[in-house]
C-alpha cells in the first residue's frame, strides 16, 4: 500500500458518488453565493438529462437575475423580453409541438409585468412548463419591491416596509393560475434543504413528464431566498424564508391530475 | 387557367400568407384589419396547409409569439393597425436585436391615440425610422393595390429570410378594405423541420450532439461587443439600401413636375397625373414601393429633370422629409396632406401642384419677360 493516494486514483468512476450534470456548462454562475437559482438550474438540467431530452428541449430565459440562464444551460434557448416568456414559449410550442418547451422566470417577470402573458398561457392550456422562482424581490435591479414582497417587508422602493394600504398585497399568482382549467399540474417547492431539494426534483420530473400528455400547462414555483436583496447571510435568509415566506406561500402540490 | 378572384385587400393578404407557405399567424383583432384573422380562421388555414392560427390575448403577446416561432426558423407573422402596432414596438425591437425574420402588416388608421378607424399614412416615421428602442430598421413595403397586398406576403417572407430582418407591410385602411381583382399563384409548400435545420442552422430546434447550443438573445453587457453587434446590423441595413430599393415610375420620362406618393395616395396621384396630362401638363409620379430602403438615388436623378416636387401623404408630412433629404435642395419640394382619415381627391392634389409650381411659374415667367424659372 502506498502512503498517499493521488488525485487520479480518487477520480475513478467507481468512486463517484456525486457530480455536476453534463448539461450545465463550465461558465461560472453569475448568482450571488447562497442563492437558490443555481440549485434550481441544476435540478431542471438533471431531469432533462435523465429523461434524455437535451435534443428535444427549447428553453426560454426571462429578464431578471436569470436573464443569462442560457450561459449555464447546455440546451437551445431564447431570451425573452421582460415578462413575455409564456408568449414566446407559446409561439415555440405551437410550431414545434414535439419539443419540450419551458420558461424559467422570476417573480417580477412572471407576476408583475408578465401577469397577462402568464395567465393567458395558463388559461389556454398551452402544453408548456413554467418554472417560477419566487424570492419576493427584484434581485438584479438592486432589491426593489416585487409583486410577491411580503407585507411590511423592507426593500429599496419600500424602505419603511411594504404598506399594503398604498402598495397593494403580495400576489399569490400560483394559487390564481391553479384555478384555471388550462393548468394540469401546479406545485410549490423550495430548494434550501436536502429534503426540499429531493421534493422539488420530484415536482420538476412530474412537470416535465406531464408536458408530453398534452393536457395543459405544468407549473412549478420554487420559493427561494435572496440573501443579497434581503441583506442577510445565506443561512439567515433561509431561516427568514422558513419563518416568513412559507406561511404566506405554503409548500406542496396545489393542483395534481385527477 | 389563371386563378383570378375579387377580394378585399386584407383577405388577399391573408390568402397570400397561406399560399406563401406560412407556418404561423398570431394576432389580435383591431379595425380596419380584423379580416386577416377572420379570413385565416374561416379558410381553415390549419387544414389547408397545417399552419397555426392563434388569436392572442393582446398585440404584445402576439409579437412575442412571433418571436418564439421566428427563432425556430418558422415563417411567422402578425397583423394589426396603428394602436396595436404601437404596443408591438417592444417585441419588434427584440426581433431586430436578435435578427429574426418575420412579416408584420400595419393597416394604418388615423391617430394619435385611438384616433379614427379611417385610412391614414401617419405611421410612416414609426415604420421607417425605427419605432422601438435602439438603432434598427425594418424593410418596409408599401402596397398600392389589392394585388400587391397579396404579392407582398410572399415577397415579404422572401426578403425577411434573405436578410434575417423584419419586413413590415405598411398599408392603410383604404387598401385593406377595398376590393379589386387578384391573380393568385400556386401553393408554396411549408418547409419541414429538417429543411429548416439544413437551411437555417442558427435556429433553436433542439441541441443535437453534432453542434453547439443555439442561443437567441439581444443581450450583451460588454459594450465593446455590443458596438460590434450594432455595427454589423448597420452594415446589413446599408447592404439592403444598396440592393433592395423598389419603386414605380409613372409617366416620369418627360415629366416637368413630379408627385411623390405611396400606397393609397399614389393611386390618387396616378389619377391626378392622368387629369393633368389631359390638359397638357407634363406631370409624373414616383411611387416608392420600399419605404426603407427609400429610393433616394432615383429621386436625386429626377430632381435634375423636374421643376417642382409635390409629396402627397395622408399625414402632416412624414415621407416628405426623406424626399427633401434625397433631393438636397436641388428643386423645390412641397407637401400636401390630409389628416384624421380624410382621403384627398385627384383634382384636389392636382390643384395643389398647379398652385405651388405651375401657376407661380407662369406668373414669374411673365414678370421675367418670358424666361422660365428654374
Amino acid at each position: 500500500m502506498p502512503d498517499t493516494i493521488t488525485r487520479e486514483e480518487i477520480c475513478q468512476p467507481e468512486n463517484m458518488i456525486y457530480c455536476r450534470t453534463p448539461l450545465l456548462t463550465d461558465a461560472p454562475l453569475s448568482y450571488c453565493p447562497g442563492c437558490g437559482h443555481g440549485t434550481a438550474h441544476r435540478l431542471i438540467m438533471e431531469v432533462i438529462e435523465e429523461m434524455n431530452l437535451q435534443a428535444d428541449t427549447i428553453g426560454v430565459a426571462p429578464v431578471g437575475c436569470s436573464v443569462l440562464a442560457y450561459d449555464f444551460l447546455d440546451i437551445d434557448m431564447q431570451q425573452a423580453a421582460h415578462g413575455r416568456a409564456p408568449a414566446v414559449a407559446t409561439g415555440i410550442k405551437r410550431l414545434m409541438p414535439d419539443k419540450f418547451v419551458f420558461t424559467y422566470q422570476g417573480d417580477g417577470d412572471l407576476a408583475a409585468i408578465g401577469t397577462g402573458e402568464t395567465i393567458h398561457a395558463c388559461n389556454r392550456g398551452e402544453n408548456i412548463t413554467i418554472f417560477f422562482v419566487n424570492n419576493g424581490i427584484y434581485g438584479m435591479t438592486g432589491g426593489q419591491m416585487a409583486p410577491t414582497t411580503l407585507p411590511n417587508m423592507k426593500t429599496a422602493t419600500s424602505p419603511f416596509g411594504r404598506d399594503v394600504q398604498t402598495m397593494g398585497y403580495p400576489l399569490k399568482i400560483t394559487e390564481l393560475i391553479a384555478m384555471l382549467p388550462g393548468t394540469y399540474f401546479v406545485s410549490r417547492q423550495s430548494v434550501h434543504t436536502p429534503a426540499n431539494v429531493r421534493k422539488a426534483k420530484k415536482a420538476i420530473e412530474k412537470a416535465i413528464s406531464y408536458q408530453k400528455l398534452n393536457k395543459g400547462l405544468s407549473f412549478v414555483e420554487i420559493v427561494s431566498n435572496c440573501n443579497s436583496g434581503w441583506k442577510m447571510t445565506p443561512l439567515e435568509s433561509n431561516k427568514w424564508m422558513e419563518e416568513n415566506m412559507f406561511s404566506f406561500f405554503p409548500l406542496g402540490d396545489i393542483k395534481v391530475p385527477k | 387557367m389563371k386563378d383570378i378572384r375579387l377580394m378585399k385587400g386584407n383577405e388577399a393578404f391573408a390568402e397570400g400568407v397561406i399560399r406563401a407557405g406560412c407556418d404561423g399567424y398570431f394576432g389580435y383583432p383591431i379595425t380596419p384589419q380584423s379580416e386577416v384573422l377572420e379570413y385565416l380562421a374561416a379558410q381553415r388555414a390549419d387544414e389547408r396547409t397545417g399552419m397555426v392560427v392563434l388569436q392572442a390575448e393582446s398585440e404584445i403577446a402576439s409579437i412575442h409569439m412571433v418571436y418564439g416561432g421566428a427563432a425556430c426558423g418558422k415563417k411567422v407573422l402578425t397583423s394589426s393597425s396603428s394602436p396595436g402596432i404601437s404596443l408591438m414596438q417592444e417585441g419588434i425591437s427584440f426581433l431586430a436585436g436578435t435578427e429574426l425574420p418575420c412579416l408584420l402588416l400595419n393597416v394604418v388608421r388615423g391617430g394619435p391615440g385611438l384616433g379614427t378607424i379611417q385610412p391614414s399614412q401617419s405611421d410612416y416615421f414609426q415604420a421607417v425610422k425605427g419605432g422601438g428602442h435602439g438603432d434598427y430598421k425594418m424593410i418596409v413595403l408599401a402596397p398600392a393595390s389589392v394585388q400587391e397586398m397579396y404579392d407582398f406576403a410572399k415577397l415579404g417572407f422572401d426578403l425577411a429570410f434573405k436578410h434575417r430582418i423584419q419586413v413590415m407591410i405598411l398599408s392603410d385602411g383604404a387598401i385593406g378594405q377595398m376590393m379589386e381583382k387578384v391573380e393568385l399563384d400556386d401553393q408554396v409548400p411549408r418547409m419541414t423541420n429538417e429543411e429548416i435545420i439544413q437551411k437555417y442552422p442558427w435556429t433553436t430546434t433542439g441541441k443535437t450532439p453534432d453542434r453547439e447550443r443555439n442561443i437567441i438573445t439581444s443581450l450583451d453587457l460588454n459594450p465593446v461587443r455590443q458596438e460590434i453587434i450594432n455595427r454589423k446590423l448597420q452594415e446589413k441595413f446599408k447592404k439592403i439600401q444598396e440592393t433592395e430599393v423598389r419603386f414605380e415610375r409613372i409617366q416620369c420620362d418627360d415629366a416637368e413636375y413630379l408627385f411623390v406618393a405611396y400606397g393609397s395616395s399614389a393611386r390618387i396621384c396616378q389619377k391626378a397625373v392622368m387629369l393633368g396630362r389631359a390638359r397638357g401638363l407634363k406631370i409624373g409620379l414616383l411611387r416608392p414601393i420600399t419605404l426603407f430602403p427609400f429610393p433616394s438615388d432615383e429621386l436625386a436623378k429626377l430632381s435634375k429633370q423636374v421643376h417642382g416636387i409635390l409629396c402627397v401623404e395622408m399625414s402632416a408630412g412624414q415621407m416628405v422629409e426623406d424626399v427633401r433629404l434625397s433631393v438636397n435642395g436641388a428643386v423645390p419640394v412641397e407637401h400636401y396632406g390630409r389628416l384624421g382619415g380624410i382621403i384627398p381627391a385627384p383634382d384636389e392634389v392636382l390643384h395643389v401642384l398647379e398652385e405651388n409650381f405651375i401657376n407661380e411659374t407662369m406668373i414669374s415667367e411673365s414678370a421675367a419677360g418670358g424666361e422660365r424659372k428654374s
